[in-house]
């Protein structure tokens, strides 16, 4: 048995199938991967992600200890309490050791990682965290429901009640606001407008329930990778690890090397990597023959020579088609082949992002 | 519980084999195969006329999370395929043993159909997982 958050009784009453994913019995689907994907494109869907590591940090260097740790720069957030910051968490060599979500708190900050990679991350903070005056609480005692979707903000308010709607109705992209032990974020993982809402985990299954009365469909972690893959987002372990470097992750929007006195770690080796020219980059194929592209196949690009690495690869939904992200190297063009059982299709190659907000993009 | 019909032969790969009365067998995924892979979003056939080797790979199932390879419970010349699930992949879902099955075969032994599982032992090899 796996770690269990505190939605799994009910995510096994409603049907949930569940499956483990990085230590954790979650819900891969209720029925059908596919209905729950078109829901959260077309109406609104939620996911229980309490296996999330919330963690958050206090103290007096708090910012000094963020702007040494993280790529990009809290001081981005200054002044803006609740407001948040997408980051790569690099080694010395460069590479991501996670990707995370920062927010601003009224004192502090809060950091949400990956389930999978908690006890690394955890480590790695700790031991930088000794040149600081800082102090990390992770807060296991908190769930996370993620609410996605066209008609998602509209039903949260709607089961929230008056008191909340108007806090909510005033959150922009990337911002939260705190409430006792509620965190309510306009952020997500799908391409689609929605809310990430940390709660006590004592109250989530209530919560979770009266979301399904209002039309809120129960999502497994299935439609949460293809609705995140058809909105070009990546996922820790397949675009990004700790051998690949944000700026070929299509993740250097995510780097902040202004100003150039911040000394954030892996610093040094993307000045070097950039210095000597990026050799890789991170793209979306378009399979628009029969087939279903697949994470670890061969990109074979036009001079036939050089190779690149399907990273995810799945059947998109909205699309009706295979799409995939794929590692390839920085010439690669506008068509390339990918190597399907040992035989050679023909393949679009575009950015990596093929839907948002319903609509597709490719 | 996922539909074991008695009349069929399984093999444990969790292909089914129907013989039909003119002497061909056709071939499909059981229920509980269709239900462990999830929606079916393509399936690769055969071509016919392919002369197939008993357990020899006969085409790929794929669902929105996977690829699985199909193999040929009984040895045999692929007489037909089931060209509906081009355009609808996901009848292997909603009905595998009827409209959803993938090919059709004319048996070089058909008593190899003899050596496989039933549906009560393919039931006790189902439920192991």
């Amino acid at each position: 048995m796996g770690n269990r958050t505190s939605l799994y009784p009910v995510h096994v009453t409603m049907g949930g199938k569940m499956v483990d994913f990085g230590g954790w019995d979650m819900p891969l689907h209720y029925g059908s991967q596919l209905d729950e994907h078109h829901k959260v494109r077309n109406d609104a869907g939620m996911f229980d992600v309490s296996h999330m590591t919330v963690i958050d940090i206090e103290g007096a260097d708090a910012s000094d200890y963020l702007r040494r740790l993280l790529a990009n720069d809290v001081a981005k957030l200054a002044g803006k309490p609740g407001k948040a910051l997408y980051t790569g968490m690099l080694n010395e060599r460069g590479g991501v050791i996670d990707d995370l979500i920062v927010y601003l708190r009224e004192s502090g900050y809060r950091l949400v990682v990956n389930c999978a990679t908690r006890e690394k991350d955890l480590a790695w903070m700790h031991r930088q965290a000794e040149e600081f005056a800082v102090a990390l609480h992770e807060r296991p005692q908190l769930a996370m429901i993620a609410i996605q979707g066209p008609q998602a903000i509209a039903k949260a308010k709607q089961v929230l009640g008056d008191e909340w709607a108007e806090a909510i109705a005033g959150l922009k992209v990337f911002e939260s606001f705190m409430r006792d032990e509620w965190m309510i974020a306009r952020t997500g993982y799908t391409g689609e407008d929605g809310l990430e809402i940390t709660l006590p985990a004592a109250k989530a299954e209530a919560f979770w329930q009266a979301l399904a009365e209002a039309g809120v469909a129960p999502c497994g972690l299935g439609a949460r990778d293809t609705l995140r893959l058809e909105a070009g987002m990546n996922l820790y372990g397949q675009e990004m690890s700790e051998e690949i470097s944000p700026l070929v992750a299509n993740m250097a929007w995510t780097v902040t090397f202004a100003p150039d006195t911040r000394d954030f770690i892996g610093r040094k080796a993307l000045e070097a990597e950039k210095a000597s020219g990026v050799n890789e980059k991170l793209v979306g194929l378009v399979l628009e023959g029969r087939g279903v592209l697949r994470a670890g196949q061969q990109v074979v690009v036009d001079d036939g020579e050089s190779r690149g690495i399907v990273t995810s690869g799945t059947f998109s939904p909205t699309l009706g088609c295979s799409i995939a992200m794929a590692r390839v190297p920085v010439a690669t063009n506008a068509t390339a082949q990918v190597e399907i059982r040992n035989k050679r299709v023909p393949v679009r190659v575009v950015k990596p992002c093929f839907v948002r907000n319903g609509k597709a993009l490719v | 519980m996922s539909e074991i019909r008695s009349e069929l032969k399984y093999a444990s790969s969790h292909e089914w084999a129907r013989l039909e009365e003119d002497g061909t067998v056709t071939i499909g995924i059981s229920d509980h195969a269709q239900e462990a892979l999830g929606d079916v979003v393509y399936v690769e056939l055969p071509e016919v006329g392919t002369d197939l080797a008993l357990g020899e790979e006969a085409g790929v199932v794929e669902s929105v999370k996977a690829a699985s390879d199909i193999y040929a419970p009984i040895s045999g010349a692929v007489v037909a395929v089931n060209e509906a699930l081009e355009a609808a992949p996901e009848t292997v879902n909603s009905n595998p043993y009827d409209d959803g099955w993938f090919y059709r075969l004319k048996p070089s032994d058909p008593s190899e159909l003899d050596r496989l599982l039933d549906a009560d032992a393919y039931r006790g090899e189902a439920e192991e997982g």
